[in-house]
């Protein structure tokens, strides 16, 4: 177990930069996901920590020693890949033990570690066959063991989930979450899955364009987004960018969605946003769970508009409606049995509390 | 009696509706199509090789006049010659020395070749290609004069640092090291291609995989490239051993068997029995002696990669 830094760590591709200066610090026994879109030098970021590809420039450190320069296979990691790359000649059991077989380990020993690992991940009676045997969910178990055994300093798992159906994908990041709770390793996660990111980390570090937009455990993330990338990133359906304008209106701060809706801001956010110019060109993001259908008694904060809907989607335990604000188009959540339709018109609620308030140009979060 | 005469008639029509369905169902069966699309190609397999296949059977059962059938006696005359087993002695030598040569230079050469970056590696590839391209019977004479034991190049070349001439197609030892050497200067490119596209079928991430595990360089080639390439390596030894055994152009134009027949493999032995020496069942006798062997090393081979075919 260990902890890992990164110190303004750049990955160059002769002209291209790919990771533009990262800069992290994993706690030992911390969960820690990478994520972004495709492109974004996550995988580059975890294939560097690796020894897989070179550093361009800055530091990363194991254990607190320098290991740019120290290859694979001595920096004590253990990585589960994406297709899991599973050696398909060898058993399961005989893939599990290579790397401890390399080192020498006695045979009793590497017996008891696979008969563990093998216990722990749910595939003792697979230890005998090969990888074609296999389903996707059972060789990415191997996939896994064969990390497990090593007991490494570090776990790096690179998109291990991408390619399993979703039913399995579910169940396989529950286990993931299990092995970790029990073995408590250092643990880097890949994905460009949202969902995975935000269940599985205890912190989470958004990615984007080869630089880090914002670290934090997943609640920090969803709430207190510091950017509109991570705010429209994380969350699903993700958050509404309306533009608006702040106004003063009879001693009170207001906000101006269109020509025809305009909200007083309670009190909190008023003193908040109430030294912005009110010339600059703002964004209103407000995430669909905070758009919902009109009650009796509403909460301070909540402000109701009227709206025809284009369309709606019955999701069961919810009902996503969709309609324009101004030509810019905004997702709702309401409740399946608040009666919205097609085309109909409807009353709805906006939870101002919840609100950000956006730069336009910057996309910083004000 | 309308009914009578009717009813012959409507038997038939089913009936031959019946056949006419049953030859439609046949044709609608994948494995009939598929027989009769490579039915052209058995026919011709059939022509060209069944055949001769055979009339060298036949040949070999029959005297040196070819009027008369005498059974085996050709094969019980062969084995009672030194000359023969001499032969067979000299073909096994040939060919396995070559073929382990081959197989192995093949893989360094792949492995240098596959670790070029993409752009030059094309050219490396077709140049590395050009000793299998050019026809044998021309390259070999451009190494018949490099053997020269006068005025070739080699032996111009070992003269400068002091080494004596060597009699590289006069002396028996030497004469089977140059015919060995031209040979896998022949085919190591066809190993090189073969091993190459193996090769580059090999996952990458299996390599990042055992590099985090711990395996160096060499670890790496023989827990996952080799594995990897087994196949690949069962199917091209057995393709060359069966084309090295029946080597003919090599031999027959670098040394034609001497010196003293000591570089005779089974070929060109049977064309100096069975063509110069005019006596073609004998010949035939001879040429038939590679079956038994190259069969039992088809079927060890075969069987391993059958073994393991759908492991990957």
């Amino acid at each position: 177990m260990a902890d890992v830094a990164l110190r303004k760590v750049v990955k160059r591709y002769d002209d291209v930069e790919a990771v533009r200066g990262i800069d992290l610090d994993i706690a030992d026994h911390e969960f820690i996901v990478l994520v972004g879109p495709s492109g974004c030098g996550k995988s580059t970021t975890l294939r560097m920590i690796a020894g897989l590809e070179d550093i361009s420039d800055g530091d990363i450190l194991i254990g607190g020693d320098v290991v740019n320069d120290v290859p694979p296979k001595d920096r004590d990691i253990a990585m589960v890949f994406q297709n899991y790359a599973l050696y398909p000649h060898m058993t399961v059991a005989e893939n599990m033990s290579f790397g401890l077989r390399l080192k020498h380990y006695p045979k009793a020993e590497i017996k008891a570690r696979v008969t563990e690992a093998a216990r722990l991940l749910d595939i003792t009676d697979l230890i005998d066959r090969k990888p074609k045997q296999l389903s996707g969910g059972q060789r990415q178990r191997v996939a896994m063991g064969r990390a497990i055994v090593r007991n490494p300093k570090v776990f790096l798992f690179d998109e291990p989930l991408s390619n399993l159906d979703a039913k399995l994908r579910v169940q396989m990041r529950i286990e993931i979450k299990k092995v970790h709770q029990k073995v408590r390793t250092t643990t880097v996660y890949v994905t460009h899955d949202q969902v995975e990111a935000m269940t599985l980390a205890d912190r989470v570090v958004v990615m984007n364009k080869g630089r880090i937009e914002q670290i934090g455990t997943p609640n920090e993330l969803y709430h207190k987004p510091a950017t509109r990338f991570v705010a429209g990133f994380i969350g699903s359906p993700a958050m509404n960018f309306i533009p608006c304008r702040l106004e003063d209106v009879g001693g009170t701060l207001q906000i101006r969605l269109t020509d025809r809706i305009a909200f007083a801001l309670p009190p909190a956010r008023a003193a908040r946003y109430n030294a912005l110019p009110r010339t600059e060109k703002l964004l209103l993001g407000i995430r669909p769970e905070h758009l919902t259908e009109s009650h009796a008694h509403l909460a301070p904060g909540v402000e109701t508009f009227d709206t025809v809907l284009d369309v709606t989607e019955p999701m069961g335990m919810e009902t996503l409606v969709y309609f324009g604000l101004d030509g810019t188009p905004v997702c709702g959540r309401v409740d399946p049995n608040a009666g919205a339709k097609d085309g109909a018109p409807m009353r709805l609620a906006m939870d101002l509390n919840n609100m950000h308030l956006l730069n336009e140009e910057t996309g910083v979060v004000l | 009696m309308a009914d009578v005469v009717l009813q012959p008639n409507r038997a038939a029509t089913a009936k031959t509706a019946r056949k006419r369905s049953s030859l439609h169902n046949a044709l609608r069966r994948k494995s009939t199509v598929a027989f009769l699309m490579t039915l052209p190609l058995i026919l011709l397999i059939a022509l060209l090789v069944i055949y001769p296949a055979f009339y060298a059977i036949h040949l070999a059962t029959l005297n040196k006049s070819m009027q008369r059938f005498i059974g085996l006696s050709n094969f019980e005359f062969l084995f009672k010659r030194e000359t023969f087993w001499l032969v067979v002695k000299q073909s096994c030598i040939f060919a396995i020395t070559a073929v382990i040569f081959k197989a192995v230079l093949g893989f360094i050469i792949a492995h240098f070749v596959h670790n070029i970056p993409a752009r030059g590696q094309r050219k490396w590839r077709g140049m590395l290609l050009v000793p299998w391209v050019i026809p044998p019977a021309m390259s070999t004479l451009a190494w018949l004069w490099l053997f020269d034991p006068s005025y070739s190049a080699f032996n111009y070349t070992l003269g400068l640092f002091g080494a004596g001439p060597i009699p590289w197609t006069g002396d028996a030892l030497w004469a089977r090291f140059s015919v060995i050497l031209v040979n896998i200067w022949v085919g190591a490119p066809f190993f090189m291609i073969m091993y190459l596209a193996a090769l580059k079928s090999v996952p990458e991430q299996l390599y990042e995989a055992a590099a985090i595990d711990g395996a160096n360089w060499w670890q790496r080639i023989w827990y996952v490239t080799l594995p990897m390439m087994r196949n690949i390596i069962a199917i091209t030894t057995l393709f060359s051993l069966i084309v090295t055994f029946a080597n003919f152009d090599i031999v027959r134009i670098l040394t034609a068997g001497g010196p003293l027949d000591h570089t005779h493999i089974f070929a060109t032995w049977a064309f100096r029995v069975g063509i110069e020496g005019s006596d073609i069942p004998l010949g035939a006798s001879v040429s038939l002696f590679m079956v038994p062997i190259l069969a039992i090393a088809a079927i060890f081979i075969l069987r391993d990669v059958n073994k393991r075919g759908n492991e990957a």
